[in-house]
């Protein structure tokens, strides 16, 4: 190699390398982005652990917050859960429903769930995991919102807060039908 | 005879009844699973993964070929929710294709310089190298020699 | 107490270390004893300090002192035992500290071989192994610190993790780290040849010796952790292309070509600067490689956490891959290559060869695991390169790295002729492609393994060949064939240690070619009682089982397994529930063969234990794995032995 600068291609050669490791401390490899938002939402129609049968279809019309939550999801699911109830109670009269699903959890275990935080909103099981799947879900918990014509809008990684919550149902509801 | 043939004649309307549904092989559902990427794990196929979600989603593949869809289109639904990362190699279009040629290139590129490399060497001939024995001869002390010690 | 001890002495140990750094470099280029003395004196230093705070977080796991913060989290009062002795490398700072424990004690080896014999070398070599040493202090003092006081006290523990409580626990974190610190010591003798300008031949026999010590350790480990995924991960396989296996496995891959290209310049004084870029590569990645596992930028079922210490690995890992790399760029006169080939056909070229299928293998291997990043970073889009991508373009350079195997021990330096090369190689050649007709007969359609088999039958023929006709002439001297042979390979350690590698590896190859072609598994639900048949095997379920164990909850299936040869064997799948985890842990259950493992994994069930669904398989050929493996190591042990002298 008669190039005097040719023998320092390999040091410079190493430098975009680490400006690309040094890039991968802005990402999360564990947040995956969604590709169902502003997609139409995916339709199911379920049976409540009160025993009434129930459908995203039949919800249309009104905002909706579906929430992803297990039993053993410690502590996420235990921390959101008062803050899902509350937005349930604000909410109610204003034309938004919260519908919580249940994935891969035993009866006992997810009732004893319910009885603990005292939820007043349907929830329901997902025994074979086809609407997590539907979802794209891939850990919990996870919360959709769905505007009034059936298209999800945003969606949240993680527990949720009353602050996130109210923030997106006002934007929701703020939109015309 | 007739409870025969009404026997299979209710056996084929059955099947009919079951509208599109396709008998599914293992083997299917396990190739299709293996090129999924489970999503609570990290880098285990959907086949592989012994987790409860990866076995759900076995479920789900295997409902979907049941009822008359192929491998591409089940592929394309799991893609259609979580996006191109749950393909556990990427497709092969667009910027994905850097990943599939890059190796090869850079084999190929490697080879090239090898050739350069060996070609260099071997254009430097020594000054004073031995001449004028007997090729013959070179061979069969080289045979001797390795026969006794092969370094 | 043992918190601020602990700090403490962490503390002094970082002190210490780069002191002895600073006094080591200083006398190098002044050539004062008394600093170089000093310098080693704080070697020594080091080693007793990171020892005390490992026997001081011993004595904590070991008295359940949940006032350290580590000991809280990482076990809890029904940990066993031996799993309290083993969390000390089960977490993050635990695994700072194994590293910096076995890298103190590399240094203390180097102090003791070679503050004699070799003055020209060894004040640098020590200043840069403790300047590496004070990095990793550096990274126990600051984001990582094991001796974290947790106020106020738990009643109790969190757990280890229960993935961790297994014997493989106990080998393979070592086996590996010892392979990775050993690396310093090659890169440390680099640097310093370069620095003085001594890049003769002496430093590259002591960087051999070390790399093949290293090598042995990483290979150890990799195929220790390529048990433990079998056998306690629950899916039945080896090996998942995990980016963190992954950045084992780069490392092994520029090591391996490194061993061997040493041997070019070793005999023929060429390729003095690659065989030191290869160095300093190998190095990088092993710096890369933890890098990886604790910066959390790419996910692994390995990866301890996010945080600063990534960071901190990154400008450690730029400082070491631009300044060594800078420092060869600037030495490249004083390298040039001295030798001459006659033909492109010769060892040379093969060795050329080998170490470019090596190290593209390596790039494969690294741009595949970084490619995600890249994706991300240019097109926003998360992408993932899994199991599809490494093996489809792995599988050809591992073949043609098969076949250079075979061609490379035998063919002459310089120039091989027509004469040599049909001498050596036309009957291993032969009775590869006749093997391989042979298994297409018996019905083996698979090209890829067919290929392989044909390719391992070849090398294994030119083994034998090269070692018939060596004992052959040995005993030419009288010895009868036992003592013939011993005595070649103890004579020749070197080459016939290499050829026994190449076997263990030939093993390993049958091993993954047979699993990859040959295994079969199907996954079903079954009643009490109910069976179901697979690759020659009839699996029963017979019911299951609630017990409890000291920090877990057991459900156990009983599966009875025959295949009317060798009559009936109870396999016990189970899930384990961990209170501090939030889904059930796989422990599966076995039976090991020969040929065949039959492998029960046990899935979801009913609450009354009338069903269960079970993942049943036929895994083939695993087991040459693991007996390759013992063969390599026997192979490296007969290598690493000192050149064994000429009888008078």
């Amino acid at each position: 190699m008669r190039a005097s600068w040719l023998r320092w291609a390999i040091p410079a050669a190493v430098v975009p390398v680490l400006m690309l490791l040094a890039y991968g401390f802005k990402t999360n490899p564990r947040e995956i982005p969604s590709p169902l938002l502003d997609r139409p939402a995916a339709a199911f129609t379920v049976t409540t652990f009160a025993g009434s049968p129930l459908s995203l279809e039949g919800l249309r019309g009104k905002v909706v917050m579906l929430n992803f939550w297990a039993s053993w999801c410690r502590p996420a699911c235990y921390e959101e859960a008062p803050a899902l109830e509350r937005t349930w109670r604000e909410y109610k009269d204003k034309g938004v429903v919260v519908v919580g699903i249940d994935i891969q959890d035993r009866d006992e275990a997810a009732r004893a769930f319910l009885a603990e935080f005292g939820h007043s909103f349907p929830n329901a099981p997902d025994p074979a995991g086809r609407i997590a799947v539907d979802y794209g879900v891939y850990g919990v918990p996870e919360t959709f919102f769905i505007d009034r014509n059936g298209r999800v809008r945003f969606k949240q990684v993680g527990a949720l807060t009353d602050e996130l919550a109210r923030q997106r149902l006002d934007t929701l509801l703020k939109e015309p039908s | 005879m007739i409870r025969g043939l009404a026997g299979v004649l209710a056996t084929l309307l059955l099947l009919a009844g079951a509208a599109g549904a396709v008998p599914v092989d293992e083997t299917t559902v396990h190739d299709v699973a293996a090129q999924l990427r489970c999503v609570v794990c990290q880098s285990l196929s959907v086949a592989d993964s012994p987790s409860e979600t990866a076995s759900q989603m076995r479920g789900i593949i295997r409902e979907r070929l049941a009822a008359g869809e192929s491998p591409a289109e089940v592929r394309a639904y799991f893609v259609e929710k979580y996006g191109e990362w749950i393909l556990l190699a990427p497709p092969k279009s667009g910027f994905n294709l850097l990943v599939w040629v890059v190796p090869f290139a850079g084999l190929g590129l490697g080879l090239v310089l090898v050739a350069v490399v060996l070609r260099r060497w071997s254009r430097k001939i020594p000054p004073g190298a031995p001449a004028g024995v007997d090729p013959a001869l070179r061979e069969r002390i080289r045979r001797e020699m390795s026969e006794t010690e092969n370094p | 107490m043992i918190p601020e001890l602990g700090y403490g002495a962490t503390v002094a140990a970082l002190a210490l270390a780069v002191w002895g750094a600073v006094a080591a470099a200083g006398a190098a280029r002044t050539g004062r004893t008394d600093l170089l003395r000093s310098g080693e004196r704080a070697a020594v230093g080091v080693w007793v300090l990171i020892t005390a705070c490992i026997a001081l977080m011993l004595y904590a796991f070991l008295t359940f002192d949940f006032s350290v913060r580590y000991v809280a989290f990482n076990t809890n009062r029904g940990t066993p035992f031996y799993y309290r002795i083993t969390a000390l490398w089960g977490a993050l700072e635990g695994s700072i500290v194994l590293w910096s424990w076995l890298l103190s004690i590399y240094a203390l080896i180097v102090v003791g071989q070679y503050r004699r014999r070799q003055p020209e070398l060894y004040p640098w070599v020590l200043s840069v192994m403790l300047g590496v040493l004070a990095f990793f202090l550096l990274v126990m003092t600051v984001p990582a610190p094991p001796f974290e006081r947790l106020s106020p006290i738990p009643p109790d523990g969190r757990g280890l993790n229960p993935l961790l409580e297994d014997s493989g626990m106990i080998t393979h974190p070592v086996a590996l780290y010892l392979g990775f610190t050993g690396f310093t010591v090659p890169f440390a003798f680099a640097v310093a040849a370069l620095i003085v300008r001594r890049t003769g031949e002496e430093w590259i026999t002591i960087t051999r010796r070390w790399t093949i010590i290293a090598w042995y350790f990483l290979s150890l480990g990799l195929l220790i952790g390529g048990w433990w995924s079998y056998h306690v991960l629950g899916w039945g396989g080896y090996w998942a292309w995990d980016p963190v296996e992954n950045a084992a496995f780069m490392p092994w891959l520029t090591a391996t070509a490194f061993l061997h290209s040493v041997m070019i310049q070793e005999r023929r004084h060429m390729l003095k600067l690659w065989n030191l870029g290869l160095i300093f590569l190998t190095f990088g990645l092993t710096l890369f490689g933890t890098f990886l596992t604790r910066s959390g930028i790419i996910g692994s079922v390995h990866s301890f956490t996010q945080g600063s210490i990534g960071v901190f690995f990154l400008a450690f890992l730029a400082l070491v891959l631009l300044g060594s790399f800078s420092l060869l760029a600037s030495r490249v006169d004083r390298l040039r290559a001295e030798g001459v080939l006659d033909s492109v056909v010769s060892r040379e070229s093969m060795f050329l060869l080998n170490n470019l299928f090596l190290v593209a293998a390596a790039f494969t291997v690294f741009f595949g695991t970084v490619f995600p990043l890249l994706s991300e970073a240019v097109r926003g889009v998360k992408v993932s390169v899994g199991a599809p991508f490494f093996n489809l373009v792995n599988i050809p350079i591992f073949l043609a790295l098969l076949f250079l195997m075979g061609v490379g021990p035998l063919i002459a330096w310089r120039r091989a002729s027509a004469e040599n090369l049909k001498r050596n190689f036309l009957k291993p050649v032969l009775a590869g492609v006749v093997v391989a007709a042979i298994m297409r007969g018996l019905g083996v359609g698979n090209a890829l393994v067919l290929t392989a088999m044909a390719l391992v039958v070849f090398v294994a023929g030119t083994i034998s060949l090269d070692l018939f006709r060596a004992v052959r002439t040995r005993r030419r001297n009288g010895d009868g064939w036992a003592a013939a042979t011993l005595g070649l390979l103890l004579r020749q350690n070197r080459r016939y240690g290499g050829f026994i590698v190449h076997l263990g590896i030939l093993v390993i190859a049958l091993g993954v070619a047979g699993s990859q072609a040959w295994s079969v598994q199907t996954e079903v639900t079954l009643q009490k009682g109910q069976t179901v048949d697979l690759g020659g095997y009839h699996v029963r379920f017979d019911g299951l089982e609630a017990t409890e164990e000291s920090n877990h909850a057991k459900v156990t299936g009983a599966f009875t397994l025959s295949n009317g040869r060798r009559g009936e064997t109870v396999l016990l799948p189970g899930r384990k529930f961990y209170p501090q985890e939030q889904t059930p842990i796989a422990a599966v259950d076995y039976r090991l063969g020969f040929l065949e493992d039959v492998y029960l994994v046990l899935g979801d069930f009913s609450r009354d234990g009338s069903q269960a669904t079970v993942k049943l398989q036929i895994n083939r050929m695993v087991s040459w794995l693991w007996i390759g493996g013992l063969v390599l190591t026997l192979g490296a042990a007969l290598a690493i032995l000192p050149e064994a002298r000429r009888p008078a």
